[in-house]
């Protein structure tokens, strides 16, 4: 059986080497395989591979059907294009799909011929995921490259219809990972899709933030695999930097590692991470602390230390922010006070991080600048409305000044008609 | 004191003539239980002046192009020494101006003032009253905020209805296809170069007629007074009519002063022609009832577009408005009592569109 | 009403006075109380030009080369930066991802957000970390003595 694989792909090297060698073509190459199977128009497994060939990158860069399929596209005649002499092989086995797709693509030489930029290590990669290692020991209903790549429709992944595009690739996972009929066996959950679909990390991507982490950013493309208890916190601190940093030197690091408890897991959570909140940090019902602190042990205190500063900001700047509302409603310029309030913010944003290395004081100092801050907006915003109030003054006293005027000018005109002879109107024209 | 008002008024007689100080201290104010409309022309005109006034204390510190313009009005809300209080006026005084301008209007009309001679009286005050709308509508979008900016859009695009010049006078209105920056600079120009122009031209003709003609007694109280054989009373306008005028000019500025300091007419947010027209854009109050109107008509009438019917029924409206004098032969008869019916449907009319479009 | 029929002489003359005096200082009042306004409304205000699309960012001998600073740009913060060949660049200081200030850091020659370690190019483009916009790009021109920043047109 070994033996047969091996030959196989001997033929293979071959024919597609013979391909290979060919630096890219100007023109189209020959392809007499389209000629045929173009006619099988909506045949499944005849026609619909050479219509959709035409959108594939192998296609756009000059390679033909014989580049998987052997033969020769040059020959008119159906048996001799597709004689088996010639290295055709029909349809490629799955468990050989590996091994035909990095014939090319794991031969740094000839990929350099047509895209420099491409890395040429998917196959040792993928050797090391758990899709490589159970394809090696016969388990074929694992991912092999064109489960996620496609077959005749290749695309970049850059390409917007590529299945490995950001706004993609979890459905093209999902695609196996959520039918459970498939799963059957595999002893994984297969909820991963449903709940990643309502994380804050599918938003960020959905909303257009193709840098936003999918399936692959935590769990790698071709070497797939869960990032396991020991490198959770290397993989979330590829973009989380300050937080991994300070858990790295915060209390927590050592006991948890004894545990074996998944650093930002444990509070996060993984595929359905939601935003975060004050409420996640402290001793109320929501907040995590609460799962291994009691009340009276040290964390306890420092949790409810850090939810009250943390706490404390948020609700000062909301009481600054509403004030300059009011104030900006009305009409009052509240500039200046904005950009303080903006680095009231920046200070809380700053707290927040700071929760991570679990040291009250380290938040608590953070804080303490950001109130600061935040009073001196307040007080901006109470001086603007100071100034509303002498203008509502200053409106009173010159309605008085008007009553007054209004008042003479009445005794005027009392003054001045009393006593005058009643006039009959007269009108010259 | 006495004395050099004295000369000053010989100095000056020497000079003009005794023309005007005679006209002033000859004309007379009728007194009737119909007078106190008599007030609203004057108000009309006081609050024309405080237009006047606050709109060239704005212009030192507008800005009209859409790079600026909302910055400029921001500017001169926050930054500049009452500032506040002077755009507060002037928003304010725009709106009670065209209130007080109508109902100036419609008590002519229902006090049949409008009847020979006057005839240009009501005229050019009809011309009047539509270019303070032109003035409403143009001011309007001179802050270049979000409900300005789509509020013109709603309103010019009634232009491309109009028979014929639609397309014509929406490319002119507008500076181009769409309102753009180009469409402010036009309105700005409008605002405070052609329609003042106007005003200054009609408001002319129109003060000089109320001074040669005089003020008009209503036809009722005219046959109250033939019958019962009693002379009708008279104020002389200098100085008693005046000093009452003036007395209603200090409380206009009272209420205005209060509107604009404890109900600073807002700023909004800056126009974005990118921005899909945000829910419930709706113009002045004073455009209402021509707004609603055309959302109740029906898409086609017949042959003819619903909006393009729309269209030419305000323009045949205002038309035979503007005509009433002719039109109305027998202001003391049959017809008067017509026009008067007419008029009352209108006014109707006006106040319900415009409590169904709020 | 015992006056009613005479001229209005005959009226006394305490009465007189007391309504000149009060006339003429409610006038006087009133008429303050417009002017003074007016007054100075036209006064231009301390703080000069108008918060508009335009800023001076700073003086033309104020950086050095590969050096930066921030200049408030209406109500928000923005960042001139003076480029190691000569040259500046002004972008928007507001961070695209929670609104913090970033800052010019010299030894790395890039832009960096303090709260989350988000990272720009110097051109604004955002390169690592959690922000997921560039950083809106200004232009600069240099207008005599003054490095004058203006915000782009849109379309």
């Amino acid at each position: 059986m070994r033996t047969r694989c091996r030959l196989v792909l001997f033929f293979l090297t071959v024919g597609a080497c013979g391909l290979g060698a060919q630096s890219p073509p100007s023109s189209p190459p020959t392809n007499t395989c389209l000629d045929c199977h173009l006619i099988f128009e909506d045949d499944e497994h005849l026609g619909v591979p050479a219509q959709l060939f035409a959108g594939d990158i192998h296609a756009a860069r000059g390679l033909t059907c014989a580049a998987c399929h052997g033969g020769d596209p040059r020959e008119e005649d159906s048996d001799k294009s597709m004689d088996p002499a010639k290295g055709f092989i029909g349809v490629p086995k799955r468990a050989d799909i590996p091994r035909l797709c990095a014939h090319c693509h794991s031969d740094a030489v000839f990929m350099r011929s047509y895209n420099p930029r491409l890395r040429t290590d998917q196959l040792a990669q993928y050797g090391t995921s758990v899709h490589g290692q159970r394809l090696r020991r016969g388990d074929t209903r694992v991912a092999v490259c064109s489960d996620c790549h496609g077959i005749h429709d290749i695309r970049p992944a850059s390409a917007t219809l590529s299945r490995v595009h950001p706004l993609r690739l979890p459905q093209t996972c999902a695609g196996c990972h959520s039918d459970r009929e498939h799963m059957k066996g595999y002893e994984i959950p297969t909820d991963q899709w449903d709940e990643y679909r309502a994380s804050v990390h599918y938003r960020t991507l959905a909303g257009g933030d193709l840098a936003a982490p999918t399936c692959a950013t935590c769990h790698g493309n071709h070497g797939a695999a869960p990032p396991g208890v020991a490198s959770v916190e290397r993989v979330c601190g590829t973009c989380h930097v300050f937080q991994e940093q300070l858990f790295d030197q915060s209390p927590h690091k050592q006991p948890w590692d004894m545990m074996e408890l998944a650093s930002c897991l444990t509070c996060h959570g993984n595929h359905g991470i939601q935003p975060t909140g004050d409420f996640l940090v402290g001793t109320g019902e929501e907040a995590f602390c609460i799962n291994c602190h009691l009340e009276g042990d040290g964390g306890w205190e420092t949790a409810e230390k850090i939810h009250a500063a943390l706490v404390g900001l948020d609700s000062a700047l909301a009481d600054a922010a509403g004030l300059l509302d009011q104030a900006e409603r009305a009409g009052m310029d509240v500039g200046e006070a904005r950009l303080v309030q903006a680095n009231a913010r920046e200070s809380l944003i700053k707290a927040r991080v700071d929760v991570h290395a679990f040291n009250a004081a380290r938040v608590e100092e953070t804080v303490e600048s950001g109130l600061e801050l935040a009073a001196e907006a307040h007080q901006a915003g109470e001086a603007a409305l100071d100034e509303l109030a002498f203008r509502r003054k200053g409106l009173g006293l010159s309605l008085l000044a008007i009553a007054f005027v209004v008042f003479s000018l009445w005794l005027l005109i009392r003054h001045i008609e009393r006593g005058k002879e009643e006039i009959i109107y007269k009108h010259e024209q | 004191m006495t004395s050099a008002l004295e000369q000053l008024r010989v100095w000056l007689e020497e000079r003009f003539g005794h023309g005007l100080g005679d006209a002033i201290r000859k004309k007379q104010v009728p007194r009737h239980r119909h007078s106190l409309w008599y007030y609203l022309g004057g108000m009309t005109l006081f609050l024309f002046l405080i237009q006047v006034v606050t709109g060239i204390l704005l212009l030192l510190y507008y800005r009209p192009s859409p790079g600026e313009a909302f910055e400029s009005v921001q500017f001169i809300m926050t930054k500049v020494q009452f500032g506040w209080l002077i755009r507060g006026l002037h928003a304010w005084a725009a709106n009670l101006l065209i209130l007080v301008a109508m109902l100036h209007m419609f008590s002519a009309f229902f006090l049949k003032a409008y009847r020979k001679p006057r005839e240009l009286t009501w005229i050019t005050g009809c011309l009047l009253f539509f270019i303070f709308l032109g003035f409403g509508f143009s001011g309007y979008l001179l802050p270049w905020n979000e409900l300005a900016f789509f509020a013109t859009k709603v309103g010019t695009e009634m232009m491309a209805a109009v028979p014929f010049i639609g397309e014509w006078l929406l490319t002119v209105f507008r500076g181009g296809e769409e309102v753009t920056g180009a469409t402010l600079t036009r309105f700005f120009g409008f605002h405070v170069a052609v329609f003042p122009a106007l005003t200054t031209l009609v408001l002319g003709i129109h003060l000089f007629l109320v001074q040669q003609l005089g003020m008009s007694v209503p036809p009722s109280v005219e046959r109250a007074h033939r019958q019962s054989g009693q002379p009708l009373r008279a104020h002389p306008f200098f100085p008693g009519f005046l000093l009452r005028d003036l007395i209603g000019w200090y409380i206009a500025l009272g209420i205005l002063a209060a509107l604009a300091a404890l109900d600073p007419w807002e700023l909004g947010v800056k126009a974005d022609p990118f921005v899909p027209t945000p829910a419930g854009i709706k113009p002045e109050w004073y455009f209402l009832f021509l707004f609603q109107t055309l959302k109740v008509i029906p898409a086609r009438l017949l042959w003819i577009e619903g909006e393009q019917l729309a269209v030419m029924l305000f323009g045949v409206v205002a038309l035979l408005w503007v005509l009433v004098p002719f039109l109305d032969r027998n202001p003391e008869g049959r017809s008067g009592r017509v026009f008067t019916a007419v008029g009352a449907v209108a006014v109707a009319y006006i106040i319900g569109m415009t409590v169904w479009a709020w | 009403m015992a006056s009613a029929g005479t001229e209005k002489g005959a009226s006394p003359p305490g009465r007189r006075q007391l309504l000149g005096f009060l006339l003429g200082s409610s006038v006087f009042a009133s008429l303050a109380s417009i002017f003074y306004p007016i007054l100075k409304f036209v006064l231009p205000p301390p703080s000069g030009e108008l918060d508009s699309d335009t800023v001076v960012a700073a003086r033309l001998d104020e950086l050095a080369p590969s050096a930066a600073k921030i200049f408030r740009f209406g109500n928000r913060p923005g960042l001139l930066i003076r480029l190691p060949e000569g040259g500046y660049r002004a972008f928007s200081a507001t961070c695209t991802h929670l609104d913090c200030t970033v800052q010019f850091r010299q030894r790395e020659q890039d832009v960096w957000c303090a709260c989350h370690n988000g990272i720009y190019d110097l051109r604004g483009r955002n390169v690592s970390g959690p922000p997921p916009r560039p950083l809106e790009e200004y232009d600069v021109h240099e207008r005599g003595e003054e490095i004058v920043v203006a915000r782009r047109e849109q379309a």
